[in-house]
């Protein structure tokens, strides 16, 4: 059991990463689910285990290979990364089980096991990119989820070919996207000889006015900004959620792009130090103005949406937004707004993708107009999807009331009132495209005649976790709101290139 | 199958030696130039080759896509085996120290083991890249679509 607590920076990454392989393995579909289940299952335990560990601002550090940072590769934990380990570990082990039925109508029988490899890949490489404490394995484990996606989202062809385009539009962004992400660390790699993030931190110090080092930041975060979706680098996502098989929408839409927006902040406050983009004012007035356009446009673009997945994706788009202007605002409030923001969006989303994903399992489609007065034939899941529309407007007694509450605290606290307004006016954009979800699913007679039955148990339980996370986080705001302040000061006070406890054996010099 | 004797007789000639050059690359990979990806690909190259020749409908015959998927999947379980093995053995992940009664002898035995994972997948995702090109149906249906 100590060996196990020992080790379990490792183990959290390294369960999941044998689970592909044994899917594969044994290639039966059954066997291959409850592999990646309990993989999935056995990581959010650790995870949540990290986080109690660092909750208190303590930080973990494993020396992998033996060898000590920074010669070596080292995984290095603070509240920031455990609180981000235990989102993706917590929505996967959700999303699994749901993923068991909703697959059978979506993906043809002989890629199951397939699909549960590449998801458990695909789950590996978000983990890892959080956990790691060096620069190039960030790249790594990045391509190891990345590529992987993109085949899971293609695996929705079968049901619409044009899931493919969509891959394909994922695949080249995605891959710019690394590719810059990569020429980023090539840069600080010549500069200062080191890949290790608290290593580069003190290397990168003295080295503000050198304009490789600067050019590399801008590499880095526009490389990071197209897998985040920032505002105008967001052509993949609507596509890419849009056609995936329901499950790896939800998956996706609550991991992937929080992972990522974790890397920004990661080499912002604690690679790069934070004045590096702050004093300079050049993150400061390209976060600002594309989250408040990310707030309105896409939010305006939601509600011309047909496709309500399509809808809940640009709803995606725009709550990025939010978790993008806390960063600007450049606060310890800021900053725990966005890791709140990012846990509440993940549940809240991850809730109605599911609820979503039952209705077209249903009727078979997922445009808005197909669901007319689905409401009484399908209570329970549209009222799932309302109790997440409601988290997403942000109406008190939901998580999305919270988050959006300290983002509003954070902007008091600059003087930016302006801001605040502004947020509480993009939240109205958001009662305006729920209102729409709502309307079509009660208030629409119901166009045919078939009759519609109740999704399955086996979709509603786990959809039903993730909306119950949501009343309960709204209703109980302290938990979420302790493990953000702390990872907040731990990026922005540099707790993290403080002293940390070496857990497992430590390194060779 | 009367066509192309020089080809064929050539192939089977040079299908034997190609393996064992991969074979040499794999297990002197960690004396010399080479190693597991190198391997993996020569390797590849002697199916890959017996596969243009004799056709590839003869070589998913003998090395069928399932078998060609385990072996995918077995190279990474041995790559991260080794670590596990590892920390039963009480070092870190991919600690190779561990593995023999001196440092640098565990480290021998580490690369060879990691080394031969990376080989065996490496191969088997040349062979299917291979069958996936290969093997693509000859035209697209318009109800494919």
């Amino acid at each position: 059991m100590s060996a196990l607590v020992n080790h379990s920076l490792i183990l959290v990454v390294l369960i999941p990463l044998l689970a592909a392989p044994l899917c594969m393995l044994f290639g039966n579909r059954a066997v291959a689910f409850w592999i990646s289940f309990f993989a999935s299952l056995f990581a959010l335990i650790l995870s949540l285990h990290l986080l109690l560990m660092v909750i208190d601002g303590d930080v973990l550090s494993y020396h992998l290979g033996g060898w000590a940072p920074p010669l070596g590769i080292e995984y290095r934990v603070d509240a920031a990364n455990a609180l981000v380990l235990l989102i993706v570990s917590a929505i996967s082990t959700v999303v699994l089980p749901y993923a068991r039925v909703s697959i059978k109508d979506e993906i043809a029988e002989h890629h199951h096991t397939l699909f549960f490899a590449c998801y458990m890949l695909c789950f590996t490489g978000l983990l890892g990119v959080a956990i790691t404490g060096d620069a190039f394995n960030v790249f790594v484990f990045l391509e190891i989820s990345s590529l992987s996606t993109y085949v899971l989202v293609a695996l929705g062809a079968n049901k619409d070919k044009r899931a493919l385009s969509a891959a394909y539009d994922y695949l080249i962004l995605g891959t710019i996207g690394a590719t810059f992400f990569v020429i980023g660390l090539g840069l600080i790699y010549m500069s200062t000889g080191t890949l290790n993030m608290v290593d580069l931190s003190q290397r990168l110090a003295p080295l503000e006015d050198n304009k490789t080092v600067r050019t590399a930041f801008a590499f880095i975060v526009i490389g990071m900004g197209l897998k985040i979706a920032i505002y105008p680098l967001h052509r993949w996502l609507p596509g890419a959620y849009t056609y995936a098989p329901s499950a790896i929408s939800a998956f996706l839409a609550a991991t992937a792009t929080k992972v990522a927006i974790y890397v920004v902040l990661r080499f912002m406050f604690s690679v790069f130090s934070a004045k590096f983009g702050f004093e300079l004012d050049t993150v400061r007035l390209i976060f600002f103005p594309f989250a408040i356009i990310a707030m309105f446009a896409a939010s305006l673009i939601a509600v011309y949406q047909v496709n309500l997945k399509r809808l809940l994706a640009y709803s995606s788009i725009a709550q990025i937004g939010y978790m993008l202007l806390g960063v600007a605002l450049f606060s310890s409030a800021g900053l725990t707004a966005t890791m709140a923001h990012l846990f509440n969006h993940a549940i809240t989303k991850g809730a109605m993708f599911m609820a979503v994903g039952a209705i077209i399992m249903r009727i078979g489609s997922p445009l808005l107009p197909k669901m007319a007065g689905l409401g009484r034939q399908m209570p329970w899941t549209s009222a799932a999807i309302v109790l997440g529309g409601l988290s997403l407007i942000g109406v008190p007694g939901t998580a999305g009331f919270v988050s959006k509450w300290l983002l509003l605290t954070a902007a008091f606290q600059q003087g930016y009132w302006f801001i605040a307004l502004l947020i509480v006016a993009s939240s109205l954009l958001a009662v305006i495209y729920v209102w729409k979800c709502v309307e079509t699913l009660y208030l629409t007679p119901s166009t045919s005649n078939v009759a519609v039955a109740e999704a399955p148990l086996s979709l509603l339980v786990p959809t039903y976790v993730l909306v119950i996370a949501t009343i309960w986080f709204g209703l109980d705001a302290s938990t979420i709101t302790v493990a953000s302040q702390t990872a907040a000061e731990s990026l922005i006070g540099g707790g993290y290139g403080g002293e940390a406890t070496v857990m497992g054996v430590e390194g060779r010099k | 199958m009367d066509h192309h004797l020089i080809l064929r007789a050539i192939t089977k000639i040079l299908v034997a030696p190609i393996l064992l050059y991969g074979l040499y690359v794999q297990f002197h990979g960690d004396f010399g130039p080479g190693g597991g990806f190198q391997a993996g690909v020569i390797f590849a190259v002697g199916f890959i080759l017996y596969g243009t020749v004799f056709g590839l409908r003869n070589l998913r015959d003998k090395v069928p896509d399932y078998v060609v998927h385990r072996f995918v999947a077995l190279g990474l379980l041995i790559y991260a085996g080794t670590g596990v093995v590892n920390l039963f053995q009480g070092g870190n992940f991919l600690d190779y120290n561990v593995m023999a009664q001196k440092g640098y002898q565990g480290q021998h035995w580490g690369i060879i083991a990691v080394e031969l994972g990376v080989g065996v997948t490496v191969f088997a995702v040349m062979l299917a890249i291979y069958y996936a090109f290969a093997g693509r149906p000859p035209q697209i249906n318009d109800e494919d679509w």
